[in-house]
């Protein structure tokens, strides 16, 4: 049920503090008047923040002239959409069928555990964001996990939790 | 012949491998060492199992070399190129000679994927050169009148590759016969099925065949505008998809006066979808293109009479679209010699799961199921026993092993009980429990239902929680009765075919496999040994040297024993992880 959704996400549905929103201004001048809008807006909202800020809601919703309970429907009715920040690094780890049959469940149970975070959550540091998602479409390298750009393939629990260690030591190498 | 070609596999799944890397690193040496060689790179050759694929072709003939690391990339370079001399361990294809691995290819049918893996799917003059457009340029120095278009498509018998099965001759005619100043072409890219990669593979390899065939389209519907609705997950054939459209609008087979034909305007615009597998379903993916939810409607009216901002639409999928061309160039019979009296042509499958060759292989209709697992597959790659496979995705259903000489079209598939789908087929050996599938498959729709139906909504829940309770060794007396009661109750009330066919999982696996079900109900078992609720791990007092591994992987310290003792598992500490069966070197655990 997609009403799942909307009930997790509210929960913290949050308002990027310091969200600068001449950042949609662009956005607002490309769309204006247009029809069938609302989706592409939303995406371009979402790459531009990470997320749907509260405000950039309000802001769109007058400058283009979207229906606000609408818009909060379409974003929480596609799975893409994301009404709060995300970590650093999301994994995605694929559980399609090919995936599935390939054990892709302890996976995500290795990464739970070692992340402390359920599916869906944000690590404490927010470095990370755990995900289950359908298909990757790698089928033939199953059990697959996705961080960025980078596709991890013929995974175990302890393969998937190494790469997450190698990830958070490069972290704190870097210069803050 | 000119200068040695080297082509490697971008494709998705290449990528995945590690292709990226490889090419980089031929790229480098080709520069540091001033090689005299062409690089270039295409997309999936459907050989995923091999991937990352580098092919070189020289004088002698073509080499397909799998499974390149950057190590053995340069390995190949320093011994073919430089020193003309092939390396032959890595061959898996040439022309030259047979290798095993050439049994994936024999009896196999290319027509939809006839440029996948053959060209670089970025440059529009390697399409061309391969017949690319030649159909659009046909129709239109014939003269050819929309009715004569639709009569080859629908005398070639193609259907509906999405999944449905419609004539896709028949639906341009109802498209055509509304009239109307606007009217619209859509290519379903949507392919939300978890184990499907045909569609992905296909755009990624070949978009300039998808372009071709919705302006052939168009022409034989009088379309005046086309859309592309692809799911964002798919970077690489969006961008892919990109490049096509531009690349065609520079050659004038898009935008004003498209392919040469006066006073035809077609252009096409790319949507990304945003995630939500309810969208594959036509009137739900209008609804999402319009920006709104992408929620099913009534039909009729169908979207050929009144689909996108309420104007006629015909819809197709990718692989349809794909078909096209290659059917205006060689002639409707020619296509209907694949195939069977009522499933003409060769459709595309995604082969994965315990398979040993898993990748994309396209036959003809009407070949079985045992000649695709086994012949194209090469069989299950452990020593384990093949028990099933699963067609159709969460709309579809298993088709249990003694079934497997089935023929694969529309009709002999739908009498199984699955559904032919878009192409998925997920192979399962024994250890595959069969609640678990139907599980699983039941959790997806479950999540993906859009929840405008009542028993679409509950319903999948209610039959989630059965099956939970079945998996999870609380399965009661009656719990099969409800799940089938449940199921028709959900198949009758649900408007669209999210909802129509979620149960079917269920269904099929409790045609074929209801002694599993009755296993776990009854005797509190899984015979795969898959649930792990249902699984207990003992230590053999006869093989158990005392070495004390298992002790000490144990997560939950439920393993006793002292140094040279025979240990015991505490079944109420014991979480079934298996950690101890995998890390005992003596099979001194055993799970039942």
């Amino acid at each position: 049920m997609r009403v799942e959704r909307v009930k997790r996400e509210r929960r913290d549905l949050a308002s990027g503090e310091n969200t600068d929103l001449r950042m949609l201004d662009g956005l607002v001048r490309k769309y204006s008047g247009k029809k069938g809008i609302m989706i592409p807006v939303l995406q371009e909202t979402q790459s531009i923040y990470g997320f749907l800020p509260k405000e950039a809601f309000k802001k769109l919703s007058v400058e283009l002239q979207l229906n606000l309970s609408d818009m909060y429907g379409v974003a929480t009715f596609y799975a893409q959409f994301r009404l709060a920040p995300v970590g650093k690094y999301i994994i995605k780890v694929c559980h399609g069928t090919a995936c599935h049959v390939q054990n892709a469940g302890t996976i995500t149970d290795a990464l739970e555990e070692a992340l402390k975070v359920t599916d869906g959550g944000t690590t404490e540091d927010d470095l990370f964001t755990l995900e289950s998602v359908a298909c990757l479409g790698c089928c033939s390298l199953a059990p697959v996990m996705m961080i960025r750009d980078d596709t991890y393939g013929k995974l175990t629990g302890k393969e998937a939790v190494r790469v997450i260690k190698e990830i958070r030591l490069k972290e704190k190498e870097l210069p803050i | 012949m000119g200068k040695t070609k080297v082509i490697v596999g971008l494709g998705s799944c290449g990528i995945a491998a590690g292709a990226g890397k490889v090419y980089e690193k031929i790229r480098a040496l080709k520069e540091a060492e001033a090689l005299d060689i062409v690089l270039s790179k295409t997309s999936c050759a459907g050989m995923c199992y091999r991937e990352p694929l580098v092919e070189i072709i020289d004088e002698s003939g073509s080499y397909l070399y799998g499974e390149i690391t950057e190590d053995k990339a340069v390995e190949l370079l320093n011994n073919h190129i430089v020193n003309d001399n092939p390396v032959k361990e890595y061959i898996v294809c040439t022309d030259l000679y047979d290798t095993p691995d050439k049994k994936f290819f024999d009896g196999q049918v290319k027509i939809a994927l006839r440029n996948c893996g053959m060209i670089d799917p970025e440059n529009i003059d390697e399409y061309e050169d391969r017949g690319g457009y030649e159909a659009i340029k046909k129709i239109i120095s014939g003269g050819m009148k929309p009715q004569e278009i639709i009569k080859v498509v629908m005398e070639s018998g193609l259907r509906g590759r999405g999944g449905g099965g419609f004539l896709t001759g028949l639906k341009w005619k109802f498209t055509y016969n509304s009239k109307s100043a606007e009217k619209y072409v859509i290519c379903n890219a949507d392919e939300g099925d978890p184990g499907a990669f045909m569609d992905r593979s296909l755009l990624e390899g070949d978009p300039h065949s998808v372009v071709e065939g919705m302006i052939i389209a168009a022409l034989a519907v009088e379309a005046t505008a086309g859309v592309i609705y692809c799911r964002a997950e798919y970077p690489l054939a969006l961008k892919r998809l990109d490049i096509a459209i531009r690349q065609a609008r520079g050659k004038g087979y898009l935008g004003k006066d498209a392919g040469g034909k006066k006073d035809f305007g077609f252009d096409i615009s790319i949507k990304e979808g945003a995630g939500a597998f309810v969208c594959g379903e036509e009137t739900a993916l209008i609804a999402s293109v319009e920006g709104k939810r992408g929620m099913p409607g009534r039909r009729p009216p169908f979207p050929a009479a009144s689909g996108l901002w309420k104007r006629p639409t015909n819809i197709n999928n990718v692989e349809t679209f794909a078909n096209i061309p290659w059917i205006m160039n060689n002639g409707a019979k020619e296509y209907a010699k694949y195939g069977t009296e009522n499933s003409r042509g060769t459709k595309v499958f995604a082969l994965a799961g315990k398979i040993r060759h898993g990748g994309l292989v396209e036959v003809p209709m009407g070949i079985t199921i045992n000649d695709i697992v086994f012949k194209l597959g090469g069989g299950i790659p452990s020593d384990k026993s093949f028990k099933a496979v699963q067609l159709g995705g969460p709309s579809g259903g298993c088709i249990p092993s003694w079934l497997s000489d089935t023929r694969v079209d529309y009709e002999s598939v739908n009498a199984t009980g699955a559904i032919m789908g878009s192409g998925g087929m997920v192979v399962m050996d024994e250890s595959t429990c069969m609640v678990d599938i139907a599980r699983f498959f039941l959790d997806f729709t479950r999540k993906e239902s859009c929840g405008k139906c009542t028993f679409c909504r509950i319903g999948t829940m209610r039959m989630l929680e059965i099956l939970n309770r079945i998996t999870d060794g609380g399965g009661e007396e009656g719990d099969i009765q409800k799940l089938e009661e449940l199921a028709e109750q959900i198949k009758d009330s649900s408007l669209c075919g999210l909802g129509q066919t979620a149960p079917n999982p269920v269904l099929t696996t409790i045609r074929y496999f209801r002694d599993e079900y009755e296993a776990h109900i009854h005797q509190k078992k899984c015979p795969a040994k898959s649930c792990k609720k249902l699984l207990t791990y003992t230590v053999n007092d006869h093989s158990c040297t005392g070495c004390t591994v298992c002790a000490r992987n144990c997560p939950v310290d439920a393993i006793r024993g002292e140094r040279k003792q025979v240990h015991v598992i505490d079944q109420d500490l014991c979480i079934r992880c298996g950690i101890c069966f995998t890390k005992c070197k003596f099979e001194a655990v055993s799970v039942s």
